[in-house]
């Protein structure tokens, strides 16, 4: 053979960073080649912005505001954007079922684990891609809200806060995502399985209603939902109506409760996820 | 049949792949059932089953994607289960599905897996547009490999496995779905990577693929190797070359059977015009055979001697032509298509 391939020198850690960046890029890079895919993932949170702010708005009575009253409409929305912020980068976690699973049914996880890589980095790389593509989920989101009347009304700082937690939560779905994706056996089934833990969980919890709303187990159940401190957490930091307050830990300490629920449950599926991930064999 | 060369059984290091009593059990199924088998350096093997024989598992266990039940290989004389970052520096995978991201180009497909190969950026940029180039792929390089042809993009899954110029090389089916055309460009490229020095397993379906590309042919069925040697040692197993003469006129064929008898080695079959039998001796038969029917003015149309085709080897080994499969399988692409015969 002729002169060999050139092999860096780097530590371990370092080549999985290196890794994980360009999976990470190749997966942004791809998604931008599938506009469809990309307007779509924009727009539905877009319809769900209009539908709550003009279908369901006066529906739901926001403590402070004469029922029925544009104060309360317009409330509503303040308190609905979160929600919507919410519900949208947990659905982050769908992108990264569908993604692997098509990635192991087209054989490319074949190709990753023959080469020479970190293989944790293939995860590492795809669930981050997922995360920051939120950043433009998001970024759509807010200019939506404000043109529906949502405000941030706490400064700049409390905003970034906000929507680093996001971003934060986005990332951690992924992870469940990607955990979900590498067990399910196709690509069809990724694409229901992907979406069906979700929904439940993004309508038990206070992103649309008051919590005080549900009935007595089912708040239990949303007061320690980690959707439902994410919410609250963004609506405080965003200085949007909270509704009534509750004697819950979880919510009077929501920005604690997110952090410490995306840590652990990071801490479970990222590792789950990963050895899913060794022991599948792609068909 | 076996590897011929007292060495090459002495000094192991002359085997790229070296594979003892694979055994590997998919819950109740057992896809590989003891398979052993040797790939010396610089030489090409072509592992040959029917569907679902083990072809693709053994060349996963191989390339560390798999781990065997049972047994032991070492590829680059590394373990493959215990050194596998090792095996997988010195070996390219092509699998059996063409394997690169559908939404980057040809050129980012090569950046990416240069990148994960952990190679210097500017040798990967200039490989890529070497191998771009071998491929014929440079006017297509910048396209989303999605808009690719099926023989485009088994292509790039190639060029994609060559990025780091891998001494050992697995192709699991390289030419499965391609046109004749393609196929055909595709064996050159890979008897020029072997004359280059590259070390090559491949698995195959097509008779003639085995027949054309490999020094050494190992034909599986149900997991299990039932027989191994160059292709004309394979021949040899069935039998020598057969006569085959074509009359001009089939009602003489009786007159054929016995002017040809003495010069033949066993029992003639006559099916209408056309009448064959065993022979040894090699091409003055021919010539014996053109006088003896010529003694007798017994017209010919044609007359020929014929080496088995791998074809018959396998109709002889395993009592199945070795493209039919008891198995239902959706996939039109990988049949349809006849061990040539030359
Ligand atoms: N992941 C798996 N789970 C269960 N059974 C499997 C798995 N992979 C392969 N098998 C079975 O193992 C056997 C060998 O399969 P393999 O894919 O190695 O065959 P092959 O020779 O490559 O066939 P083909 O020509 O169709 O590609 C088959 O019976 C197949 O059904
Ligand atoms: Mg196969």
């Amino acid at each position: 053979m002729s002169s060999p391939a050139i092999q860096a020198k780097r530590p371990a850690l370092g080549w999985t960073v290196h890794d994980a960046l360009i999976i990470a890029r190749a997966t942004i890079v791809a998604s931008f080649r599938i506009p469809e895919a990309l307007f779509f993932q924009l727009i539905q949170p877009v319809i769900f912005v209009l539908l709550f702010a003009y279908v369901f708005g006066g529906a739901i009575p926001i403590p402070g505001a004469e029922p029925g009253s544009a104060a309360d409409a317009s409330l509503y929305r303040q308190y609905l954007m979160p929600g919507i912020f919410g519900q949208t980068v947990a659905f982050a976690a769908a992108a990264s079922t569908v993604g692997l699973a098509e990635a192991m049914q087209r054989g490319i996880i074949d190709r990753y684990r023959a080469l020479p890589m970190s293989q944790p980095a293939v995860l590492l790389g795809n669930t981050l891609a997922n995360a920051l593509r939120q950043i433009l989920v998001l970024t759509v989101l807010s200019i939506t809200g404000f043109i529906v009347g949502w405000r941030i009304n706490d400064g700049i700082l409390n905003a970034i806060y906000a929507y680093l937690l996001l971003l934060l939560f986005a990332y951690t779905v992924t992870w469940v995502g990607a955990f979900v994706g590498l067990s399910v056996p196709n690509t069809e089934t990724a694409n229901t399985a992907g979406l069906i833990w979700i929904f439940p969980l993004t309508f038990l919890s206070n992103a649309f209603v008051p919590i005080t709303s549900l009935p007595g187990w089912l708040q239990w159940f949303a007061a320690f939902n980690p959707i439902s401190s994410l919410v609250q957490a963004t609506r405080e930091l965003f200085g949007n109506p909270t509704g009534a307050p509750t004697d819950f830990w979880t919510l009077n300490n929501a920005a604690l409760y997110t952090v410490i629920s995306c840590v652990v449950v990071i801490a479970i599926f990222a590792p789950l996820a990963v050895r899913k991930y060794r022991t599948a064999a792609s068909k | 049949m076996h590897h011929s060369g007292v060495l090459s059984c002495l000094v192991t290091s002359d085997y790229a792949v070296e594979a003892h009593g694979l055994v590997k059990e998919f819950g109740d199924v057992k896809a590989l059932n003891g398979i052993d088998l040797v790939v010396p350096r610089g030489q090409v093997v072509g592992l040959l089953g029917p569907n679902g024989s083990g072809k693709t598992t053994t060349v996963r266990i191989l390339a560390t994607l798999l781990k065997a039940t049972a047994g032991s290989a070492k590829v680059a004389g590394f373990d493959v289960a215990k050194q596998a970052d090792e095996v997988r520096r010195s070996i390219g995978l092509t699998g059996q599905y063409a394997a690169v991201d559908e939404f980057l180009t040809g050129r980012e497909n090569l950046a990416m897996f240069g990148g994960l190969f952990h190679l210097d950026k500017n040798y990967v940029a200039t490989r890529a547009d070497e191998l771009l180039e071998k491929f014929d792929l440079s006017d297509a390089a910048n396209r989303p490999a999605k808009t690719y042809s099926g023989g485009m993009r088994r292509r790039l899954d190639l060029a994609a496995s060559l990025i780091a110029r891998p001494g050992i090389l697995f192709l699991d089916e390289p030419t499965t779905g391609l046109d004749p055309r393609s196929r055909i460009g595709l064996w050159n490229v890979i008897t020029e990577l072997v004359a280059e020095g590259t070390t090559v397993l491949l698995t195959t379906q097509y008779l003639d693929e085995a027949d054309q590309l490999a020094d050494d042919i190992v034909v599986i069925d149900h997991g299990k190797v039932i027989a191994h040697g160059t292709s004309s040692e394979l021949k040899d197993q069935i039998g020598g070359d057969r006569l085959e003469i074509t009359l001009d006129n089939p009602d003489q064929a009786a007159n054929a059977i016995s002017a040809l008898a003495p010069i033949v080695s066993g029992e003639a079959t006559m099916d209408d015009s056309r009448y064959s039998a065993p022979v040894s001796g090699g091409s003055p038969v021919l010539i014996e055979a053109v006088r003896a029917l010529d003694a007798q003015h017994i017209g010919v149309a044609d007359i020929g001697l014929r080496r088995p085709t791998l074809d018959d080897v396998f109709l002889t080994l395993t009592g199945h032509g070795a493209e039919e499969d008891e198995r239902p399988e959706p996939s039109t692409s990988k049949r349809g298509r006849r061990g040539g015969r030359r």
